[in-house]
């Protein structure tokens, strides 16, 4: 029952993603992305950094790396797995989430807390929340702005998709209270199924009060719940 | 007219005749292309600080605490249990000011490799930056500049940048200061030193491919004077790679687990060729190399080009014969270049081979211990006693709330996080007070430690009294780390100066090390480290003297919860905690933006209170006081609205006199209690606490002096830098 943490070369939040999966109980392991078999994890995350530079463009190249084939197949067979601000770009370049995410409307590197509202939670996200729930989370990207086709972003609004929108610290949605300029204040979304999740701002920043905010364990909560009744793709095979 | 040509190699070089003979004597003939390049570096004020060693040993440096003192690529500190912590500060002024974008990303790039290289992972930055004012373009282009490259380089490699300083005054315009701050924290068994042992051993160099960039950086930008034609300069300004050196951090730390390497040494000013030299002398060895193996990012490169690239993202690894393959593993693993350059050798000298050739043969000892060493003339300006016998023009009476006003749009004073909010401040989940704050704070995870770090110049200052300017940078860092309840442990120092030639700027220099050293000397805290950039003159204007200091603070037991700015609650009483005075304005912020006056002498510090200051604000912090802030530039006026800003509260205070808003006497701080909170048990000695007033309501009111909406403050205060820029 571990969750593997995926680093990329360029990766820098896979020892906080451990941390803060560890204080919630999670046994957590890195897992470098030349590995091709990810069979024995219990879930999967794509954490925050700038995997191979971000070069060309953030995700692109993170894509073809030899674990991806494995992130895929994993996705496939239901297991959770979670893109945290540059893991949710490489989700979308890989094609297992809709849309991608662009610089912010301001140009510039936003790193501050911000507010965001739950929206939905049928999702390895956001499944121990309510929905309304605010929670106070820290940003910290330059590509944080999602954009989404009309019908791609239309599908995902329908489905429940979203399942955080950024909002002020009442719980409002509305342009002054989004801090990249994202569409429809989209701050995290998921597959249809739910158990593909990503999200822009960092939960694992946000899971100790001594740090500012303990705001982000509802949200891990509800993912490290989720791997422990994921389905083990090799358990049928080894009995 | 002279052409080029005509000039002796030696001189383009930026070499003295009398240096060049040095060489001559050393070899016992005349040096060779390669080695004429490697001494010019190596010899340049850069490399060698020959016009501030001799005065640099002024400064304290001992202490049963210091693990590593001046000297190595960063001081080391014993925290206890085990853990150490590594810091160090840097400048990148002449790159900045030729490519600030390139300049200031490499000035973090470079100091990262300092504090890796000693076996500790780099845990955080800190950016002290000065420029000319924001009005003119060329000025707010350097800003954004430095500004982008600093986020640029310190998000993508992983380390989060936690704070800084900023000063904006026309002695910088032609010459800004970006000077970089780092810690690195590591274990007692991960220490790693630079000089190379063990005969036979391999020098292996780790990470990037060797290019064409940053050749004579040390001595053609960082050594010289700027005139208009300095763009010319900018092939010589390195170009950095986040992504390469994040890899390479990695990789080292990967090697320094495993125990693979005897020794490591970064590659910075003068490449190969200082690295190479170093690692040997440092080792009291010395070294075989072969250039050929060098991986190279284009053909035709020449030995002197190769040897003296400024290259960034590389690092030397001695290595024994048996550990190399491991290495060689570890560095394919992380995707960055690893190759066998060299051979460590008994006797003490440096071979470079090149296409079958020697291209240099000498001592290796001699680039660095037979440097040059100058005692250059000092002279004290006249013009300074006459500055310290005038007064300022104050007027009798002052409305001190519209004065704020002016001075909360001062971007010295105002809001900076348009700055801090580009840097990622929050990696590692070690940051319990993140920047905006006197000092920042960080936990070490898995103990109970925390450590602070604050940095601060003053150039204005200390342009009007090095000595007392020096000794109070030291007391208002020590103070600032002091608020957040750590106790205060060691000092670097980066001596940013003018050009070293002109006595008057030597005497600065001089001054400035006293009075940093008294201060030290006064507080027990040794400097472990510290950095020297002279030649901050352009069109022969120097810059204001602006040493800049970053003091550590320790705890072994964080307070339950730090103050905070913004912990502030209506009701809760202020109070001016200090010594007596509290009246003069000579330095002060009100004296620069309001008067444009500079007049008097600043008043010195008072070593027996400023200790006392420091160690009542440590015991404030863990008794539990929500609201502890340094006053400084602005005055009690700007303090106070600073921490009616983050708390979102007004205050009502009174003082006695106008002036006693604005001033800027050292060793004071304000105090937000509870009411009813008892002193009694905190105060003695020469300190009092002087109740000032409440917190409460929507203004900023000063009684019979003015009052102010606290939203118009804040808006001008937020507003007065994103708004220069345009934003």
């Amino acid at each position: 029952m571990t969750i593997a943490v995926v680093v990329f070369p360029g990766t820098n939040c896979e020892h906080d993603a451990v941390h803060a999966l560890t204080l919630l109980g999670a046994d957590a392991e890195l897992v470098w992305h030349r590995e091709t078999d990810l069979d024995d994890f219990s879930g999967i995350v794509l954490p925050g950094g700038f995997a191979h530079g971000d070069y060309l463009r953030t995700g692109a190249i993170a894509r073809f790396s030899p674990v991806m084939a494995a992130v895929t197949e994993a996705a496939d067979t239901g297991k959770p797995v979670l893109g945290i601000c540059n893991g949710f770009q490489i989700l979308c370049e890989a094609g297992l989430l809709p849309g991608a995410l662009i610089a912010n409307r301001d140009l510039a590197f936003v790193c501050k807390p911000i507010h965001v509202r739950v929206e939905s939670t049928d999702t390895i996200l956001t499944s121990a929340a309510t929905v309304g729930d605010v929670l106070r989370i820290p940003l910290n990207s330059y590509e944080g702005n999602y954009i989404a086709p009309p019908q791609d972003l239309a599908a995902i609004e329908a489905n429940g998709q979203i399942t955080l929108r950024y909002c002020d610290e009442n719980g409002d949605v509305s342009d002054l209270a989004n801090p990249n300029g994202s569409t429809n204040n989209i701050a995290g979304i998921s597959n249809a199924r739910g158990n593909v999740a990503a999200v822009m701002p960092h939960p694992e920043r946000a899971a100790e009060l001594i740090l500012g905010s303990d705001d982000g364990r509802r949200l891990l909560e509800g993912f490290v719940a989720a791997t422990k009744t994921s389905p083990q793709t090799n358990s049928v095979a080894a009995s | 007219m002279t052409t080029t040509s005509e000039i002796p190699a030696h001189i383009q070089l930026g070499m003295t005749d009398d240096e060049y003979a040095g060489v001559v004597e050393i070899l016992g003939r005349t040096p060779r292309p390669a080695e004429l390049a490697m001494y010019s570096v190596m010899w340049s004020e850069h490399c060698s600080y020959k016009s501030s060693r001799s005065h640099l040993g002024r400064f304290p440096s001992e202490a049963p605490w210091v693990v590593v003192g001046p000297g190595e690529n960063a001081g080391v500190v014993d925290l206890g249990d085990g853990w150490l912590a590594a810091l160090r500060i840097e400048s990148h002024n002449h790159p900045s000011f030729v490519e600030p974008v390139e300049g200031a990303a490499t000035g973090v790039g470079g100091i990262l490799r300092d504090i890796f290289t000693m076996g500790a992972r780099p845990v955080a930055v800190w950016d002290p930056i000065r420029f000319g004012p924001l009005d003119d373009a060329k000025n707010r282009y350097l800003f954004n500049g430095v500004v982008s490259g600093i986020a640029g380089y310190g998000n993508a490699v992983g380390v989060p940048t936690l704070g800084g300083e900023v000063e904006f005054a026309e002695a910088y315009a032609k010459n800004p200061l970006v000077n970089v701050m780092a810690l690195g924290l590591l274990k007692k068994e991960q220490l790693v030193l630079s000089g190379a042992s063990g005969v036979g051993n391999i020098a292996v160099l780790l990470g990037a491919s060797t290019g064409r960039d940053g050749i004579g950086g040390a001595s053609i930008l960082a050594s010289a004077s700027f005139d208009e034609e300095s763009g010319a300069k900018r092939p010589s300004v390195q170009v950095g790679d986040p992504f390469e050196e994040k890899k390479l951090i990695e990789a080292c730390l990967e090697l320094y687990d495993r125990g693979l390497v005897v020794a490591i040494q970064d590659l910075g000013a003068a490449g190969i060729s200082c690295a190479t030299s170093e690692c040997a002398a440092n080792g009291g060895m010395g070294m075989d190399v072969d250039l050929d193996a060098v991986p190279v990012r284009e053909p035709g490169m020449t030995a002197g080009e190769i040897l003296m690239s400024e290259s960034q993202e590389r690092m030397l690894a001695i290595v024994e014969p048996t550990n190399v393959d491991a290495v060689l593993a570890v560095a394919d693993k992380w995707e960055i270049h690893g190759t066998r350059i060299g051979t460590v050798v008994e006797g003490g000298q440096l071979t470079i081979r090149y296409q079958g050739e020697t291209v240099a043969e000498l001592p290796a000892a001699s680039l660095s211990e037979d440097a040059p060493r100058y005692n250059r003339p000092a002279q004290r300006p006249v013009s300074i006693d006459e500055l310290h016998a005038a007064t300022l023009p104050l007027p009798d009476s002052v409305d001190v709330a519209t004065t704020l006003l002016t001075l909360l749009d001062d971007p010295a004073i105002a809001d900076k996080s348009w700055i801090y909010r580009q840097y990622d401040h929050q990696l590692f989940l070690q940051t319990v007070i993140e920047p905006g704050h006197d000092a920042s704070l960080m936990r070490i995870k898995g103990t109970t430690k925390g450590l602070a770090v604050s940095t601060d110049g003053d150039g204005y200052l200390c342009a009007m009294d090095p000595l007392r300017g020096g000794a109070r940078i030291v007391y208002e860092s020590a103070l600032n780390v002091a608020v957040t309840g750590a106790t205060p442990m060691c000092v670097v120092d980066n001596l940013n100066f003018g050009n070293p030639e002109n006595p008057e700027v030597m005497w600065q220099l001089i001054e400035s090390i006293e009075g940093i050293s008294q201060a030290c000397e006064a507080l027990g805290i040794p400097v472990v480290g510290g950095n020297v950039s002279l030649y901050n003159q352009t069109d022969d204007v120097d810059i204001y003297p602006t040493p800049v200091v970053g003091v550590l603070g320790y705890t072994a037991t964080l307070p339950d919860q730090p103050p905070r700015l913004d912990r502030g609650e209506a009701g809760m009483e202020v109070f001016l905690i200090g010594g007596p005075g509290g009246d003069d304005l000579a330095a002060s912020a009100y004296a620069r933006v309001i008067l444009d006056a500079r007049a008097g002498r600043p008043h010195d510090v008072d070593h027996d209170t400023g200790r006392a200051a420091i160690d009542l604000a440590t015991r404030l912090a863990h008794a539990g006081v929500p609201v502890l802030h340094d006053i400084s530039t602005g005055g009690v006026a700007v303090a106070l609205a600073e921490i009616c800003f983050a708390s979102d509260v007004g205050a009502t205070i009174d003082l006695a006199t106008w002036q006693q808003a604005f001033s800027e006497e050292p060793h004071r701080l304000l105090a937000v209690v509870p009411v009813g909170f008892d002193w009694s048990e905190h105060l003695g000695g020469e300190l009092q606490a002087i109740p000032l007033g409440v917190l409460g309501g929507n203004d900023l009111s000063f009684g019979t002096f003015g009052t102010v909406p606290l939203t118009a403050a804040h808006e001008i205060w937020k507003s007065a830098i994103p708004r220069r820029l345009g934003h």
